[in-house]
């Protein structure tokens, strides 16, 4: 038996899977109903806004989301001169300008959000060796998505006893492992948002979790209703199809 | 072939090219005259609907490579200009990976549906070897379409699979740098990848090209296995089975639909939106769906060159499917042992997919090595015992008497009706 299984561990090293060894646990993560889930889902554009709001007062301090251009908020509802105004808020390194040098100027909407580190090894220095990762896709990257992010935004608390945390690590429920650098962000009333809805924990995780959505799949709501025409220009072709097919056909019987 | 019939078609123009290059003579020939057994189902129809992904590949795929960037530092960020920033580029990409998947699918259904009414048997072996060999040519070319936008699972998913060439002796580590261009999957493994990439599809049409007419030489199978015997027995393939093939694509585009506008990641895999990096080992390197069942063979047996043998050996057997199977009844309808087998089969196939999704360990293991053996006791145990001691019921004497029991009307005119429209 021994034999048989230093004989599997050597071919599974061999193949370079032994990483499949160690499956993840099955953390159970609880489905969220989303007003963009299903066939007529669109983003709820109240929520991605709140969801930009936490991102752009806590997350972005540690996280960059470098594939989106600031443009990009268009489809939750920003208005033209607001994308200006927000966009000049940001800093954006130029050039280099005639005398050769680097400078820095107010953002325009084309520019993609700033990162907060210059590269990795400043995030990872500044975050305790921990590397934050790029917010761009997150919704697409994790094994249950939104309802991943939901859960483990609302997953931190303190460890079972039998849980060792070690120093600068932080115990959350559903992250793979359980311990995580990344600290308990997300404060109740840690924001304050412009439409009155209360910040509970609950409520903001579930607005990032919706801007994240939007960020990683900004054409979601183009592609549902596409999907509609499509289905409903194929099923009625389909009818046709099958109707001339019957005629055609019952000439031969 | 290249008779002059100066009054064949009605429009001139047609006529004037046709009596230089008759392709419209081939055509007509070929489609309005080729005869389908008239009892054919709609399992038929995925030849065409195969034909036709391939189509939908390659030319969305002719538009991503416009936008696409092969190089290691740019491969995924391209990638995601498409999904956000060219015009449709979302619907695009969409398209292309699930319909790589829905290729496959259709391939599968295509596959099985050979092996259960005895299609590969003479005189159509080797109709049946050209599939065999576009099976493989597809596999690598879904492979090397999966590297290129450079995620996780594409990095990882390729170092895996170029890695298990290096169990050959003496040539295989020649072969794994040769494939790599180097001693480690990099830019020049993406950029190879891309050009083969994109080269291997056009191989693939002539591969199709070559099937259809290995297939125009002796005809359709049909589900009850035996030859037609005249015009009694078939029906023009055009219009009666373009409408009818027509009719199945629209289903199967409905089902793709949906895959692509309401779960177009639901085949993918989360870790191939992060990009690749050669210090992170993802937790569980599965390779896409499709390749699953033989992936589980790879991982089933215990030593690497074994496991690559029996990966490799499980598609190459297919070829050698005429003559392993020794019974002269095509069709299962008439084969009650082996049509029992052929589910079991069916089953084996699913359950190890299953088993290759799965960690190699406790099991599962257990259960993809006895599927792995089934699977090779099927083609090179049962199949040859099986043609010689099963005992089938009589065949019926035609095709005509057995769907319309006693006789119908031959497909009336459409015989004689010249191609109208060019």
């Amino acid at each position: 038996m021994r034999a048989l299984k230093t004989a599997i561990l050597s071919a599974a090293l061999a193949l370079g899977i032994a990483g499949a060894a160690q499956a993840s646990e099955g953390v159970h993560i609880p489905k969220q109903s989303w007003p963009h889930s299903g066939i007529f889902g669109t983003i709820d554009k109240a929520a991605a806004q709140r969801g930009f709001q936490i991102y752009k007062e806590v997350c972005s301090a540690c996280h960059s989301m470098h594939l989106v251009p600031i443009r990009t908020l268009a489809g939750i509802g920003f208005k033209e001169d607001e994308l200006k105004a927000l966009a000049a808020g940001y800093e954006v390194q130029a050039g280099p300008n005639d005398a050769g040098e680097m400078f820095m100027r107010p953002g325009i909407p084309a520019d993609r959000f700033p990162s907060p580190f210059p590269n990795d090894q400043a995030a990872r220095v500044a975050n305790n060796g921990a590397l934050p990762p790029d917010l761009s896709l997150m919704a697409k990257a994790r094994v249950g998505g939104e309802d991943y992010l939901y859960a483990f935004l609302t997953g931190f608390g303190e460890p079972p006893p039998d849980v060792h945390i070690m120093d600068g690590m932080n115990y959350n429920k559903v992250f793979p492992g359980h311990q995580v650098g990344m600290p308990n962000i997300l404060q109740p009333d840690g924001v304050a948002f412009a439409d009155g809805t209360k910040a509970t924990v609950e409520q903001q995780a579930h607005d990032v979790a919706t801007f994240l959505t939007f960020v990683a799949e900004p054409h979601l709501d183009a592609r549902k209703q596409m999907g509609v025409k499509v289905i409903l220009f194929l099923l009625v072709l389909a009818g046709l199809m099958y109707a001339a097919k019957r005629k055609l056909w019952s000439t031969l019987h | 072939m290249a008779q002059v019939q100066a009054t064949k078609f009605k429009n001139p123009v047609v006529n004037w090219i046709d009596s230089r290059l008759p392709i419209f003579t081939m055509l007509d020939h070929e489609y309005n005259h080729y005869p389908m057994p008239r009892n054919v189902n709609y399992l038929w129809a995925f030849g065409a609907i195969a034909g036709i992904m391939l189509v939908i590949m390659i030319a969305t795929g002719l538009f991503l490579a416009m936008q696409y960037s092969s190089h290691t530092s740019l491969a995924f960020n391209s990638v995601e200009r498409i999904m956000r920033d060219v015009n449709y580029g979302w619907l695009l990409r969409y398209v292309h990976a699930n319909g790589a998947s829905m290729f496959f699918i259709a391939v599968y259904i295509h596959m099985f549906r050979g092996m259960y009414y005895g299609s590969y048997k003479a005189p159509r072996e080797i109709l049946w070897i050209l599939g065999v060999i576009i099976f493989l040519v597809m596999m690598g070319t879904a492979f090397m379409g999966y590297v290129l936008p450079w995620g996780q699972m594409s990095f990882w998913g390729a170092t895996v699979i170029t890695n298990l060439f290096s169990a050959f002796p003496i040539v295989g580590d020649p072969i794994v740098t040769l494939l790599w261009g180097g001693f480690s999957v990099d830019n020049p493994t993406l950029n190879r990848f891309f050009a083969l990439h994109f080269l291997l599809p056009f191989v693939l049409l002539g591969l199709v090209i070559l099937h259809t007419a290995a297939l125009h030489v002796c005809g359709s199978n049909n589900p009850l296995g035996i030859e037609p015997k005249g015009p009694q027995d078939t029906v023009p393939f055009n219009p009666y089975v373009t409408v009818k093939d027509g009719f199945a694509v629209v289903i199967f585009l409905i089902i793709y639909a949906v895959f692509v506008f309401f779960m177009p990641n639901y085949m993918g895999h989360p870790d191939n939106y992060i990009p690749a990096n050669p210090l992170v080992t993802p937790a569980h390197i599965v390779p896409e769906w499709y390749f699953l069942p033989f992936y589980a063979m790879l991982r089933a047996i215990p030593d690497k060159l074994g496991g690559v043998l029996a990966m490799f050996g499980s598609i190459a057997l297919l070829a050698f499917l005429p003559w392993l199977d020794r019974s002269k009844i095509r069709s299962c309808k008439f084969r009650p042992i082996y049509r029992q087998f052929f589910w079991i089969l069916a089953i084996d196939a699913l359950i190890l997919g299953y088993a290759g999704s799965q960690p190699a360990e406790g099991s599962w293991l257990l259960i993809a090595r006895i599927g792995t053996a089934y699977y090779f006791f099927h083609f090179l145990i049962l199949l040859p015992l099986l043609g010689k001691l099963e005992r089938t019921p009589p065949l019926p004497t035609s095709i005509s008497e057995s769907v319309l029991k006693g006789g119908g009307g031959i497909a009336a005119g459409a015989h004689a009706k010249p191609m109208e429209k060019a």
